[in-house]
């Protein structure tokens, strides 16, 4: 009954039930209601990873080594636990920066070097061929073999099929078909494909499904349970052999390799990394697919074992392909629903693989192979289409197609070589060479194109010479000589045993060496040479990504500016002039502006475009793109340095400011003090001022005051009269007297009085002084006493006028102050250690010590309690004492209340030679 | 109805001058040389005019008119402030105080004598 067009119609039916799947998730996508918004629909997803290698191949492997089917997938398991760290980052940096593929994803962390996309892409695809091809085989034999039910057949040689009746020809082109469906309906500016993803999700259920039901049909249905099969295996010497570690030519180097090699490629196979980075919509999801997938895993793997041993021993010595018993077991049992549906599950495994598969190469080939070469190609004028977006679609339709055609052909040429798992490892260890570029990418800034560049051609060099040639002369194409003697009979250079290093299988060796080519030289060229501008930029951008989380839009790069008049057309022309529309005008919203029109043409803007360029054409492409247009000259090395020391700079100069201001308190802080000193000073001579006005208008008081009253009043009396004008002169004269001293003083302080000093005999100047004064005394009766003789006294230099004004000065106080009748006044002399010293002692009532220095001030007089008004300026002690200061001596007074005071004065000698001696013997005496 | 002035101030012959101007428009004169003399004047036999100097001996003329203002006794007494101080700060300072008036010496005997009869004319 499972007649061949029976399985084709169940088989498009299945497929047709794909696509209405993928449909409804596209068109809900669309309708903002995602899907596959969902942590278990993502985990699903990663389950792609698994195809007809697992369905399939799995239980082919255990059945020649045991559970060394295993370590494929300890590799993924471990590595999902650390995917919180590095995967979040990668799929952080993919979101941040529109990151839409693997090859975009190292270009763009190189400093968007075109080269390298290029070569991860060529490097991808020739990688991954051998891996479609082993779905191609796997369908078409599972096909074939189910064509033949009842009899269980093996697929013949593929090289024995004309290419028209093959049938993996056709299902090869059916592929093609489908994937151009799924995946090239229109250009998504992030390159996901929502239905894509809900549908590999329904198949990874279906696959699973299938496996288990298989498994627990061979288990349960055909023996009784695990431990029946495992005891009746044990029975058997072969199989007992299988499920020891040791005998099965098992080593921990090669669970350890293997399962580092899946480690690697869970993240670097362009399937997983559409499926688990560029298509991840929430970051979140992590979470759960951290857990979620290693069970998957673990359900998927939990019947390999069982179906393995169950068909050895039910197919023994039949020569059944231990790959195909999933399906044949079922077949041999006569359970044709179960076999179709074992086929369904297969095909869901191989179909799965490569559409996902095929989108990612297709992709990059597209964005990074075609279109930078088309786009140099001037003659094409692609710059001036309005319309790029249909050749965009084309030009992946075309390179589908010819992935598809290209994984035929080497499933005709290569075909039976190897079994499907050690192809499947081939493929791992080819794209494993992405892993230093990313890891190091994303971890260490040191790492350059060059490097990079270095590391993968070096690493991708030896994968080929130590698998891809191998395989070629296990094929037949190349000497077989080749792999036993090594090319040209060098020994150290044989391509599975490299220098010598033999023990390990070949894709551990391989493994090996190529990873040591690839970090040793990526790590050694990347320190030894520099970073481009853009290189460093990019650098930091993806290495601090968690840093910059919610800054979507990086500018600062950008030197130049572009309008949106200019950038609309151009994303118009990738993305389509509605999704460009739609984009500029989301941004605009975001700015806070209500139409694109009015966004201000900055390098935030410019950035923002480029972003969206990458979705489409690759980040490479985008730059080329949009730096064509806005004219951008790269920030220079010094400009660079001057944005850095800026920094430094910001710093000092906020120093200097600190040091500045500090200064400034200081000298505000003299400037007060200097202010209240001259307020001080500026008081003072108010006061000062303010005192002499005082002081000459009271005399003039009295002489208007009377003058007014003689002229007013002529019939005053005569002696009252007299009287008055008695006053007017008296008053007169005071007036003059403070009038001169008042200028006096000012004139000595100021400095400019005039001094005319010479050498006196101070005896002489006492006597004029006692002269002048003597009607003073003899008014007042008051006592007169010096010892001043009238020979010749000590000599000093001095003005002459001055001196006689001191000594009148302190003469006329003295005889103020004494008692008429009672008083008494002596003038002594003296000298000593070079000075002259004269003392003016009087017997009136004396001035307490605390007025001492008070009697020296302006104006200030003492003695007001006890005689009433002091007669007298209050100027002639100051001036007194500056006079003698000037000529170096000294004045001041000796008193106590009741006992007198004594004003004396000491002025510096004058030492004629000759007249030394006479001198001090009269001093002595 | 003798009106009396007493005169507060230390300089002599100002003292003299003031004497004579009043006594000849027939008002009865008593003197006071420093603040505290006045004030005791005052206490003894309230004046009904104070010719007030500002530069006194013991207490300031300024002082002796705020306690002569503060005085309810002595509201309606007629203070006359003479003095060399001339500032515009001075006389507000004397005005504040509750003088009635501010001369500033010298002064013209004829006003000064004017402005006396019609202080102590108006108030009876």
């Amino acid at each position: 009954m499972l007649q061949g067009w029976v399985i084709v119609l169940v088989a498009f039916a299945y497929l047709g039930v794909l696509f209405a799947v993928a449909y409804y998730g596209d068109k809900r996508a669309e309708a903002g209601r995602s899907i596959i918004a969902n942590p278990y629909i993502y985990a699903l997803s990663l389950a792609v990873y698994c195809s007809t290698w697992t369905f399939y191949g799995s239980v082919g492997r255990a059945a020649s080594t045991g559970i060394g089917f295993l370590p494929v997938y300890l590799g993924p398991t471990l590595m999902v636990a650390l995917w919180w760290y590095t995967m979040r980052k990668i799929i952080r940096i993919t979101k941040a920066y529109r990151i839409t593929s693997i090859a975009d994803f190292i270009s763009s962390r190189y400093g968007k070097s075109q080269m390298l996309g290029r070569l991860v892409t060529v490097i991808a695809v020739i990688g991954v061929i051998p891996y479609i091809s082993l779905q191609l085989k796997a369908i078409s034999g599972s096909f074939t073999i189910l064509r033949h039910y009842p009899r269980i057949v093996m697929p013949a040689q593929a090289v024995a099929q004309p290419i028209l009746n093959d049938t993996a020809l056709y299902i090869a082109l059916m592929l093609a078909a489908f994937t151009i469906l799924f995946g090239t309906r229109h250009l998504d500016a992030t390159e996901r494909h929502e239905g894509l993803v809900a549908a590999i999700a329904f198949e990874s259920v279906v696959k699973l499904l299938g496996f288990l039901v298989v498994g627990a049909f061979v288990t349960f249905g055909i023996y009784r349970g695990f431990g029946e099969i495992f005891r009746l295996a044990q029975q058997v010497p072969r199989l007992r052999a299988l499920m020891t570690v040791a005998d099965t030519g098992n080593t921990y180097g090669t669970w350890g390799f293997l399962t580092f090699l899946s480690m690697l490629s869970i993240v670097t196979l362009p399937r997983q990394f559409q499926i688990s980075v560029v298509e991840n919509v929430d970051e979140d999801h992590l979470r759960k697919a951290i857990w979620l997938f290693p069970l998957y895993l673990f359900l998927i793997n939990v019947f390999v074992l069982p179906i393995a041993l169950g068909g050895m021993m039910l197919f023994a010595g039949r020569g059944v392909d231990a790959d195909t018993f999933v399906l044949t077991l079922p077949m041999a049992q006569q359970k044709e629903a179960l076999a179709l549906f074992a086929f369904i599950g297969g095909l869901s495994a191989g179909t799965g693989m490569v559409i996902v598969e095929t989108i990612a190469l297709s992709t990059m080939v597209c964005n990074d192979l075609v279109m930078p070469v088309l786009l140099r190609v001037k003659w094409l004028r692609l710059n001036e289409r309005p319309d790029l977006s249909r050749l965009l679609l084309s030009i992946r339709r075309w390179a589908i197609t010819g992935i598809l055609m290209l994984g035929y052909i080497h499933f005709r040429a290569a075909g039976e070589a190897y079994a499907l798992v050690a192809t499947g490892l081939i493929s791992f260890a080819a794209v494993a060479q992405f892993a230093p570029a990313i890891f190091g990418g994303i971890y260490w800034r040191g790492g350059t194109r060059d490097g990079a560049i270095a590391g993968l051609s070096a690493g991708f060099a030896v994968w080929a010479y130590t698998l891809l040639l191998p395989s070629f002369a296990k094929s037949g194409w190349l000497p077989a000589s080749f792999l036993t003697e090594g090319p040209f009979g060098i020994p150290l250079l044989k391509p599975q045993q490299l220098f010598g290093l033999s023990g390990l299988d070949e894709i551990s060796h391989c493994l090996f060496w190529s990873m040591l080519a690839n970090i040793g030289i990526h790590v050694v060229v990347s320190l030894a040479g520099r970073q481009s501008i853009t290189e460093t930029g990019q650098a930091t951008m993806f290495v601090d990504v968690f840093r910059r989380t919610q800054a979507p839009e990086r500018s600062g790069l950008w030197r130049g500016s572009a309008a949106v008049e200019d950038l609309l057309p151009l994303l118009g022309r990738f993305l389509g002039p509605d999704r460009a529309r739609e984009a500029f005008l989301a941004y605009a919203r975001r700015r806070g502006v209500d139409s694109p029109e009015q966004l201000r043409a900055d390098a935030d803007l410019v950035a923002f475009a480029e972003t969206q360029l990458a979705g489409a054409i690759g980040g490479a492409s985008a730059r080329v793109m949009v730096a064509s247009l806005v004219q951008e000259q790269p920030p220079g090395l010094d400009e660079v340095m001057d944005i850095l020391d800026e920094a430094s700079q910001v710093r000092a100069y906020s120093r200097q400011l600190e040091q500045k201001s500090r200064e400034l308190e200081a000298a505000t802080a003299e400037l007060r003090a200097a202010n209240k000193l001259l307020q001080e000073l500026d008081r003072m001579k108010d006061d000062f001022m303010s005192t002499v006005t005082h002081e000459l208008r009271t005399p003039l008081t009295s002489i208007r005051a009377f003058s007014e009253i003689l002229l007013e009043d002529p019939e005053i009396h005569l002696p009252e009269r007299k009287r008055f004008l008695a006053i007017i002169v008296k008053e007169t004269q005071r007036l003059t007297r403070l009038i001169n001293q008042v200028l006096d003083l000012s004139k000595i302080e100021s400095g400019s009085a005039e001094w005319h000093t010479t050498e006196l005999d101070v005896h002489e100047v006492i006597r004029e002084s006692v002269e002048t004064s003597s009607q003073l005394f003899r008014e007042s009766r008051v006592e007169l006493v010096t010892s001043a003789g009238t020979d010749a006294g000590p000599r000093v230099m001095a003005d002459r006028d001055r001196l006689v004004q001191v000594l009148i000065n302190l003469l006329s106080n003295a005889v103020k102050v004494c008692r008429p009748g009672e008083g008494r006044v002596e003038i002594r002399l003296g000298v000593s250690n070079g000075f002259l010293r004269v003392d003016v002692q009087d017997n009136g009532p004396g001035i307490s010590p605390a007025d001492h220095e008070t009697v020296f001030e302006k104006f200030r007089q003492v003695g007001d309690t006890l005689t009433g008004k002091p007669k007298g300026t209050g100027l002639g002690l100051p001036i007194s004492r500056r006079i003698v200061e000037h000529f170096g001596g000294r004045l001041w007074v000796e008193s106590e209340l009741g006992k007198g005071a004594t004003f004396s004065f000491i002025l510096p000698l004058e030492v004629p030679a000759a007249k030394a001696g006479p001198e001090l013997a009269q001093a002595a005496g | 109805m003798g009106k009396r002035i007493l005169i507060v101030e230390d300089e002599p012959n100002i003292v003299i001058s003031l004497e004579f101007l009043m006594k000849r428009e027939g008002f009865e004169v008593e003197v006071a040389t420093d603040g505290e003399a006045a004030l005791m004047a005052v206490g003894e036999s309230a004046p009904d005019l104070v010719l007030l100097d500002i530069m006194l001996p013991k207490m300031n003329g300024f002082e002796v008119c705020q306690k002569l203002r503060a005085d309810p006794r002595w509201r309606g007494m007629k203070i006359v402030m003479l003095t060399a101080k001339g500032r515009e700060t001075e006389v507000a300072k004397g005005m504040a105080l509750g003088a009635d008036l501010y001369v500033t010496k010298p002064f013209s005997t004829k006003d000064l004598v004017a402005q006396v009869k019609e202080l102590l004319g108006s108030g009876t």
